[in-house]
C-alpha cells in the first residue's frame, strides 16, 4: 500500500510538471490491467497512457465503428473479434522487425488462425469462460451447463449472465450440443428456445459487475471468466468456477494496432513492452490468466500454476473457442440475442 | 397575513412530507456516513476514518479521476459561461423587445433542449457528430454541454427580466445613454442574481450529466459522472461514496449561493 | 422549470431593445439549430437508412428500422410478418413504469408541496430549501446511493432485519420495484415545486368559503382546490414523467439491465453489443414523437384547467 501511495504521489507529480513525451490511448477490458505496469511504462518512456475501458468485445468494436477508430492507438480484442477486426479493415499491419520483443512469443502461439504470423496483434493473455456457483447456496454438482440454462431451484432468479453475445451463444450451443454458427434451422429454433425459458431464471444482464454480483451476494451462480473468478474466490472462498462436462468457451485477448492510430510510434512500444515476459507476468499475475509468453515462469506468482480455475478437472469437457460466423448466419444469431435481451 | 387556519390544514399531510424529506435524504445521507468507514468492504463497518478521502487524491485511482475532475469542472465552467451569456442576449430579445414573428419560435427553439429526452439529445448529437466526421473528445462534449445548458441559464434569467420594470432603463435613456449604456449600465447589473442563478443551474446540470457526455466522449477523455459510472459498474466501493460526499458538498454550496442569489434584491 | 413561459396574449411588452431584437438572438439561434435541431434532423434521417453489418451505416434508404420495430417476420425473416409485440412492450413497461414513478411522486409530492405552502411565509423558503437540495444532487450519484441502500445485504435490509420487521432480507435491486423507486426518487423535487408554486398562488378564501357551505375538508381538496392547482400538477406530472420515460441511469443500476426500458434499449443500440444504428434512431424517433403528444395533451390539459379567465 505504501508502495502504490509512493508511485501514486510521484506519478501525479511527474505528470504535473514533465512535458510528456509522447501519448498513447489504449482501449482496454475493465479491470484487467495493473495501474502499476502502466506506470512502469510511462516511467521507462515518458509516455502518458490515457485508458478507456469496455466490457464486451462487441461493445468494444460497435463503438470503434461508431467514429471512434482514430483516436484510440491500441485495443485489446479476443481472439475472434481480432479475425473480425482484420475483416473489416480495422487494424494497421506491423512491418517486419517493427517488434525488437517478437522472438519471446511461445512457440505453442506461433501461428494463431486468427491472425496467422501475428501480423495486427501480440498474444496478451489467454483463458476461459464459464460460470461460477456459490457452493453455500447450491451444494449440488455444479459442472454442467444446467446450471445456468435449466437451473435447480436454489439457484433461479439468482444468476447474472455476461453481457456478451460471443460467449452467451457459444455457451448456450455448447449446452445443446450444437455447432456454433450452425445453419440448420431446426437447431437455431430450439437454440432460440431454449434461451427465451432460460431467461426467466436469470436476474441480470452484466459483465463488469459479474465479479461483484457474486460477493456480494446479488447472485449465487454467473458466467465469468476464470480470472475474475479466481479474484472472487479470493475474496469469497465458496465462490467455486465449473468446467462444464459440455464444454465451455476458451479465448486470446491479444494487444491489436488500431488503424489509423493517432500515435503508432507509442503503440508500438507499448506493445514491445508487454512482449517483455517480466510486463506481461504482471498481467497474468493481477488479472490471474495465462499469457501467451515464453520464459515468464521466474515472474510468475507461483500460485497461479495450481489455480483451481485453470486446472479443468478429469472428466470435463473441451473448450471451445468463439468462431466467426458469415453475415447470413449471423444476422440470425442476433436475431436470437435481440430476442434474449428484450 | 392572516394566521393558518384549520381549513387549510390537512391531517397526515405533515407526516407525508417527513417522509417525503426522509426518502429524499435517507439515501444521501447512508452514503455520507458509509463514506467515513474504516472498512475495505462496503457492508462491514470498522470505524471512523479519512482513508477513502485520502485515496481519492492519493490511492492508485486518483490520475483518473483528478483527470475527470478538471475535465468536469473546466466544461461546466465554460459551458455555463458561454450559455448564461447567450441567455442573457436572447431573455433580452424575448423580453424586452417588444411582440415579433419569431418571439415565441425562439422561445420554443431555447427550450427545446428539455423538452426533447436527454437519450434522444445524446443520440442525435452522436449522429450528428459522427456524419460531419467531427471525432469525439473533450470538444465534442464541451459544444453539446453548451447546447443543452442554454434553457437551464435561461428561465431564471427571463424570471428575473420579467420581474424588473423597463423604467430604469427608460429614465436612462431619456438622460441620453445609448442604448447599449443602458443595457450595459442599468440593466445587466440589476440582472446579476438571476444571472448567478443562471450561471449555476447551468453549472450544475453541466457537472450532473451522464447520458450525453457517454454518447459523445471519446477515447480516455472523462467526466467524473463517466468516470464514477464506469467504477461503480464494477461495484460500488469506499472512494466512489468518498467522491460522492465531496460532490454533494459542492452541490450544497451552490445551491446556497443560488438561494441567496435569488433572494437578493437589488433593485433599490 | 415550469412557469416558464413569458407572457403570450395580453399586457405590454417592453419595447427597449426593439432595434436590436435579431442581433441578440444570432448567438441563440446559431447554437440551438445547428447543435440541437440539425442534429434531431439527422436523427430522422438515419432513421430511414440501411445498417451496416456490425455497426454503422449505408447510406441507402429503408424503411427496415422501423419495419423491425412494428413486424415480426420470425427469427429468420422470412416468414409473413405479424405484430412485433417486443419493443411495444418495451416502450409500453417503461411507460407503465414511468407512469407509477409518477403517480408514487404525485401522492407524496402533494401532501408535501400542500403542506409547505400552507406553512408561514418565512420558514416556507426553508422548506422549499431543504426539498430543492437533492435535486441539486448529481442524479448519477442518487442513483448509486439508492442502489447502495437497496442491496439484499444493504442498510435498508440490515435496519429492517435488526428492527425484527422482516425475518428474511428483501429482493429489491433487479426488480421492476426498484426501478419505479429509483425514477420516483430522483425526479420527486420536480413534482413537489410546480405544485408548491400553484398551491402558494391559491386563493385559501375559496375554501374557506367551501367550509362556510358545510362542505367536508377532503370534499374541499378534491372540489375546491385541486382544480385551482390542477395547472401545477399537471406541470409536476409532466416534469417526472418525460425524464422517466427515457431514463437510463435508473434502470440499468438499480433494475440489472435485464428488463429492457427505451433508454436502455437505444443505449444498446450505439453503445452495446447490438450496435444497429438506424433501428437506434428509430426507437428515438418514435420516443420523441411520444413525448411531443404527451405535451400536447398536457398543454391542452393545462389551458382548460387555467380556463378562459
Amino acid at each position: 500500500m505504501k508502495f502504490l501511495t509512493t508511485t501514486a504521489i510521484t506519478l501525479a507529480m511527474t505528470v504535473g510538471a514533465a512535458q510528456a513525451e509522447g501519448e498513447l490511448v489504449l482501449y482496454h477490458w475493465f479491470e484487467y490491467i495493473p495501474q502499476e505496469l502502466l506506470d512502469k511504462f510511462t516511467a521507462e518512456t515518458g509516455i502518458n497512457v490515457t485508458m478507456d475501458t469496455y466490457d464486451s468485445n462487441e461493445a468494444m468494436l460497435a463503438s470503434l465503428k461508431a467514429g471512434a477508430l482514430g483516436t484510440y492507438d491500441v485495443a485489446v480484442p479476443g481472439d475472434y473479434m481480432v479475425e473480425i477486426m482484420i475483416g473489416e479493415g480495422m487494424l494497421d499491419t506491423i512491418g517486419d522487425g517493427e517488434l525488437a520483443n517478437k522472438g519471446n512469443i511461445a512457440p505453442q502461439w506461433a501461428n494463431p488462425s486468427f491472425d496467422p504470423g501475428w501480423k495486427h496483434s501480440i498474444p496478451y493473455q489467454w483463458g476461459s469462460t464459464s460460470f461460477s456457483v456459490d457452493t453455500d447456496t447450491y451444494s449440488g454438482d455444479i459442472n454442467t451447463t444446467d446450471i445456468l440454462f435449466n437451473p435447480p431451484e436454489e439457484l433461479k432468479g439468482k444468476i447474472n449472465m455476461l453481457d456478451s453475445q460471443g460467449e452467451v451463444l457459444a455457451m448456450a450451443s455448447l449446452h445443446l450440443g450444437i455447432p456454433q454458427c450452425s445453419t440448420d434451422r431446426e437447431q437455431l429454433k430450439a437454440l432460440n428456445n431454449m434461451l427465451q425459458a432460460a431467461k426467466e431464471n436469470w436476474a441480470s444482464f452484466n459483465s463488469d459487475t459479474a465479479k461483484e454480483v457474486l460477493v456480494s451476494g446479488d447472485a449465487a451462480a454467473g458466467m465469468i471468466y476464470d480470472g475474475f473468478s479466481a479474484k472472487a474466490r479470493e475474496e469469497k472462498a465458496s465462490i467455486t468456477y465449473a468446467f462444464p462436462t459440455q464444454g465451455y468457451v476458451v479465448w486470446m485477448d491479444n494487444v491489436v494496432l488500431l488503424k489509423d492510430a493517432p500515435n503508432r510510434d507509442s503503440a508500438i512500444k507499448f506493445m514491445d513492452f508487454l512482449l517483455e515476459p517480466e510486463n506481461i507476468a504482471a498481467v497474468s499475475n493481477f488479472a490471474r490468466y495465462g499469457n501467451g509468453l515464453s520464459g515468464t515462469a521466474e515472474f510468475l506468482d507461483p500460485a497461479l500454476a495450481t489455480l483451481p480455475e485453470a486446472n479443468p478437472q478429469p472428466g470435463a469437457g473441451a473448450g471451445a473457442f468463439i468462431q466467426v460466423c458469415d453475415e447470413a448466419t449471423q444476422a440470425v444469431y442476433d436475431q436470437i440475442w435481440t430476442n434474449l435481451k428484450k | 397575513m392572516k394566521p393558518a387556519t384549520n381549513v387549510r390544514a390537512y391531517r397526515g399531510f405533515f407526516g407525508i412530507t417527513l417522509l417525503c424529506l426522509f426518502i429524499l435524504y435517507a439515501p444521501l445521507v447512508v452514503v455520507t456516513v458509509y463514506s467515513f468507514n474504516d472498512s475495505r468492504s462496503i457492508t462491514v463497518w470498522e470505524g471512523m476514518s479519512l482513508r477513502w478521502y485520502a485515496d481519492v487524491f492519493v490511492g492508485p485511482e486518483s490520475g483518473k479521476f483528478k483527470e475527470a475532475a478538471f475535465n468536469s469542472f473546466t466544461i461546466a465552467l465554460v459551458a455555463a459561461t458561454v450559455a448564461t451569456a447567450i441567455a442573457v442576449t436572447s431573455a433580452t430579445a424575448i423580453v424586452r423587445a417588444g411582440r415579433f414573428r419569431l418571439r415565441m419560435p425562439s422561445l420554443g427553439l431555447i427550450t427545446l433542449p428539455i423538452m426533447v429526452p436527454e437519450i434522444v439529445l445524446a443520440v442525435a448529437t452522436l449522429i450528428f457528430f459522427n456524419s460531419i466526421g467531427i471525432s469525439r473528445g473533450y470538444l465534442t462534449i464541451l459544444i453539446a454541454h453548451i447546447a443543452f445548458c442554454i434553457p437551464f441559464a435561461y428561465l431564471p434569467v427571463q424570471a428575473r427580466m420579467q420581474g424588473l420594470e423597463d423604467t430604469f432603463e427608460q429614465a436612462a435613456m431619456d438622460l441620453y445613454a445609448t442604448r447599449f449604456q443602458a443595457f450595459r449600465r442599468v440593466l445587466l447589473p440589476l440582472m446579476i442574481p438571476g444571472i448567478i442563478s443562471g450561471f449555476l443551474l447551468a453549472f450544475i446540470v453541466s457537472l450532473d450529466d451522464f447520458i450525453i457526455t457517454n454518447f459523445v466522449k471519446g477515447a480516455g477523455v472523462e467526466t467524473l459522472p463517466t468516470a464514477i459510472f464506469g467504477s461503480v459498474k464494477q461495484g460500488i466501493k469506499p472512494n466512489i461514496m468518498a467522491i460522492s460526499t465531496m460532490l454533494l458538498g459542492v452541490s450544497v454550496i451552490m445551491v446556497a449561493i443560488s438561494y441567496f442569489a435569488a433572494k437578493w434584491d437589488n433593485t433599490k | 422549470m415550469a412557469g416558464g413561459g413569458v407572457q403570450k396574449g395580453r399586457g405590454p411588452v417592453s419595447e427597449t431593445y426593439a432595434p436590436v431584437r435579431y442581433p441578440l438572438l444570432v448567438p441563440a439561434w446559431a447554437v440551438l439549430l445547428v447543435f440541437v435541431a440539425a442534429p434531431v434532423a439527422m436523427m430522422l434521417v438515419y432513421s430511414f437508412l440501411t445498417k451496416e453489418f456490425r455497426g454503422g451505416v449505408i447510406w441507402e434508404f429503408s424503411l427496415a428500422a422501423y419495419d423491425q420495430f412494428f413486424f415480426d417476420r420470425g427469427l429468420f425473416g422470412d416468414e409473413p410478418p405479424r405484430i412485433e409485440w417486443t419493443y411495444i412492450t418495451i416502450f409500453w413497461r417503461s411507460i407503465w413504469q414511468a407512469g407509477l414513478a409518477t403517480l408514487l411522486s404525485l401522492l407524496i409530492g402533494f401532501p408535501t408541496a400542500y403542506f409547505i405552502a400552507t406553512r408561514p411565509k418565512d420558514t416556507r423558503a426553508i422548506w422549499v430549501f431543504l426539498i430543492t437540495i437533492p435535486y441539486w444532487v448529481n442524479l448519477l450519484i442518487r442513483t448509486v446511493s439508492m442502489r447502495f441502500l437497496l442491496r439484499e445485504q444493504g442498510p435498508l435490509n440490515d435496519t429492517l432485519l435488526a428492527l425484527g420487521v422482516l425475518d428474511e432480507p428483501l429482493r429489491l435491486i433487479n426488480t421492476n420495484l426498484a426501478v419505479q423507486l429509483g425514477l420516483f426518487y430522483s425526479y420527486l423535487p420536480f413534482m413537489v415545486l410546480p405544485i408548491y408554486a400553484a398551491v402558494e398562488r391559491y386563493n385559501f378564501t375559496y375554501s374557506e368559503a367551501a367550509a362556510d357551505l358545510y362542505a367536508t375538508k377532503w370534499a374541499t381538496l378534491r372540489r375546491v382546490v385541486l382544480p385551482a392547482v390542477k395547472p401545477g400538477v399537471i406541470a409536476g406530472c409532466i416534469l417526472v414523467f418525460v425524464p422517466s420515460l427515457g431514463a437510463f441511469l435508473a434502470p440499468d443500476l438499480l433494475g440489472g439491465a435485464k428488463n429492457f426500458m427505451i433508454g436502455s434499449l437505444i443505449e444498446e443500440q450505439f453503445k452495446g453489443n447490438a450496435g444497429n444504428w438506424p433501428f437506434g434512431a428509430a426507437a428515438s424517433m418514435i420516443l420523441l414523437t411520444l413525448v411531443l403528444i404527451a405535451l400536447l395533451v398536457a398543454t391542452s390539459l393545462q389551458r382548460r384547467a387555467e380556463g378562459p379567465r
